[in-house]
């Protein structure tokens, strides 16, 4: 079936929201990559200093 | 017209001991009870009427398992309406029922600074170098999950039918707007090869359509009938579809969106032409596709993305706004829930990285991406487990969610005024008002009911069957004028 059809009967205004990428999404874009290879660069002094240790004992109990 | 859609939520967290050789039971009481010790007097949990077997479909379900009431565990009330306890081997904290999807957040991230708390607390009492740590997660990667769970106020007179087969394409497709997202697959027969990532935490975890179970066997709707409230009025669903969220957007849309749709099937204006074919196999495929492209069948044949379910209940949900407003959600939160819905699910069409700071599992993939690209790991590399489980580490320097710059829609000085404050516009506010100022007096508080010892026999029970009484507005005043719990019930004529 086509999807594409169905994509335009769900939403049919939504295009118009869809294309442009105004500066100030732009500006957010480049100071989020810029803060996450900031963390990257710090990662590894918070994360588990052994990872597959910790993710082994991590076992929990069944709950809800 | 809908009722207001009075809501809470449940969590259940994840808990380690490190540094000391204690079992996980014994741990949840350990810190449940350090947080609660700081009080002058607990003001411990009354089980009366509770009577969680019960079935939404008008039977008790026979050789089902209902959950156990464990009344022997740590069970406490707080002043902020809420309760702090140990479920299973969890320790839980249910908000107190709040207003709209925005206290939802407020309440919410007040218990994450509840729990904050306690592993501070309970740390010294134990040894040294021992510590407790929660993770605000459902899946421990090995078949293990524990819940989140949602509850919204319906009335009685909707058919539950209508409810079960309407609010499901919902719970099916949500997860794309506000899953937790998980490394690896849980479901036997399938391995990291297969499904690298997935948009639920929950989603491997669910078997049935519809059911009473909440711990083996999960349906996608749970049928538990324990209103908690006037039952010849009111029903509670209990929602147990749900993942728990670090990101503050994530769960106002989950609770948002889910009230509106809600809403709408009780105002009996949603339709049911998007009934899922295979609701149980649609949440999997869905969960296992972080693309978004996989098309789930529909009853009547045709096949659907998620995202255009999403988008089909978008409308809807704009319809109903212009032709009935949203005041069972209120008129302002409901405006925002519908924003930011959309703005999510255009992002996610996209370029779904432009909403990481809104959906979680947009918000892991991209951590977990970049640090793979960046050290060359392959999917199944112990790094990218760790660091899903450390993106829900509830210990302030650990917690890898607080580095992603997630929006917060909630002040912290508003969640730490939560933490002692209830919401004011539900009977929350009159039972934690009442348990702030006469702690002495309250030997029980449950849901719908407070019990007072006030010196004269026999005990007092103040019912609060109406959700939206005992607010603010009602008896705030009264209560301040008080001096003591006698003169408050006198006055209550109670």
């Amino acid at each position: 079936m086509a999807e594409r059809t169905q994509k335009q009967k769900g939403a049919p205004e939504r295009t118009e929201e869809v294309v442009e990428e105004s500066p100030a999404s732009t500006a957010r874009g480049e100071k989020l990559k810029a803060e996450l290879d900031d963390l990257l660069d710090e990662i590894d002094e918070v994360l588990e200093t052994n990872a597959e240790e910790f993710v082994k004992s991590y076992v929990q109990k069944g709950g809800q | 017209m809908a009722i207001p859609k009075v809501c809470g939520i449940e969590t259940e967290y994840g808990i380690v001991v490190r540094g000391a050789d204690v079992n996980p039971i014994a741990a949840c009481s350990v810190l449940v009870n350090a947080y609660v010790s700081q009080f002058r007097r607990r003001v411990g949990w009354d089980f009366e009427d509770e009577s969680p077997a019960s079935d939404a479909r008008g039977f008790l379900m026979d050789g089902a398992l209902p959950p156990e009431v464990e009344t022997h565990l740590v069970n406490a009330v707080l002043t902020n309406g809420a309760r702090y306890y140990v479920d299973h081997a969890h320790p839980e904290v249910s908000t107190p029922e709040c207003i709209d999807a925005r206290e939802i957040v407020q309440w919410d991230r007040a218990g994450e600074l509840i729990v904050v708390a306690s592993m501070e607390l309970a740390r010294r009492l134990l040894p040294d170098g021992a510590e407790l740590v929660c993770y605000k997660n459902n899946s421990d990667g090995k078949g293990n999950s524990y819940g989140c769970h949602e509850n919204y106020l319906m009335a009685r007179e909707t058919s539950f039918g209508r409810i079960v087969s309407q609010i499901t394409p919902h719970f099916v497709t949500r997860q794309i707007i506000c899953g937790a997202g998980k490394v690896g697959v849980e479901l036997p027969g399938l391995g990291i090869k297969d499904v690298p990532y997935q948009i639920s935490q929950r989603a491997d975890f669910f078997e049935e359509e519809v059911g009473l179970e909440t711990t083996l066997k999960r349906p996608i709707v749970n049928t538990r009938d324990e209103p908690h409230c006037d039952p010849t009025k009111y029903r509670r669903l209990h929602v147990i579809v749900g993942d728990a969220n670090m990101a503050q957007a994530s769960t106002f849309l989950k609770v948002g969106t889910t009230a509106i749709v809600l809403a709408m099937i009780e105002d009996d204006v949603l339709g049911g032409d998007l009934a899922l074919a295979n609701p149980v196999a649609a949440i999997r495929h869905v969960s296992h596709d972080p693309s978004m492209q996989v098309t789930v069948g529909l009853k009547d044949g045709r096949r659907m993305r998620a995202i255009d379910l999403q988008w089909a209940l978008v409308e809807r949900s704009r319809k109903y706004e212009r032709e009935r407003g949203l005041s069972a959600v209120g008129e302002e939160v409901g405006a925002e829930v519908l924003r930011m819905w959309e703005e999510v699910l255009t992002g996610l069409e996209t370029n779904p990285d432009s909403v990481a700071h809104l959906v979680d599992w947009v918000a892991k993939r991209r951590l977990l991406t970049a640090y793979a690209d960046r050290h060359g790991l392959a999917p199944n590399d112990a790094r990218l487990r760790a660091m899903d489980l450390q993106y829900h580490d509830m210990r302030p320097g650990k917690r890898l969610a607080d580095r992603l710059d997630l929006t917060r829609l909630v002040d912290e000085a508003d969640a730490e005024f939560a933490v002692e404050q209830p919401p004011p516009s539900t009977r929350a506010y009159f039972r934690g008002r009442c348990l702030a100022k006469w702690p002495d007096e309250i030997v029980a508080a449950n849901w719908d009911s407070l019990v007072f010892d006030v010196g004269r026999d026999p005990l007092r029970r103040v019912p609060m069957m109406e959700p939206r009484r005992g607010t603010e507005e009602l008896v705030g005043k009264l209560i301040d004028e008080c001096t003591t719990a006698a003169e408050l019930l006198d006055r209550l004529g109670a």
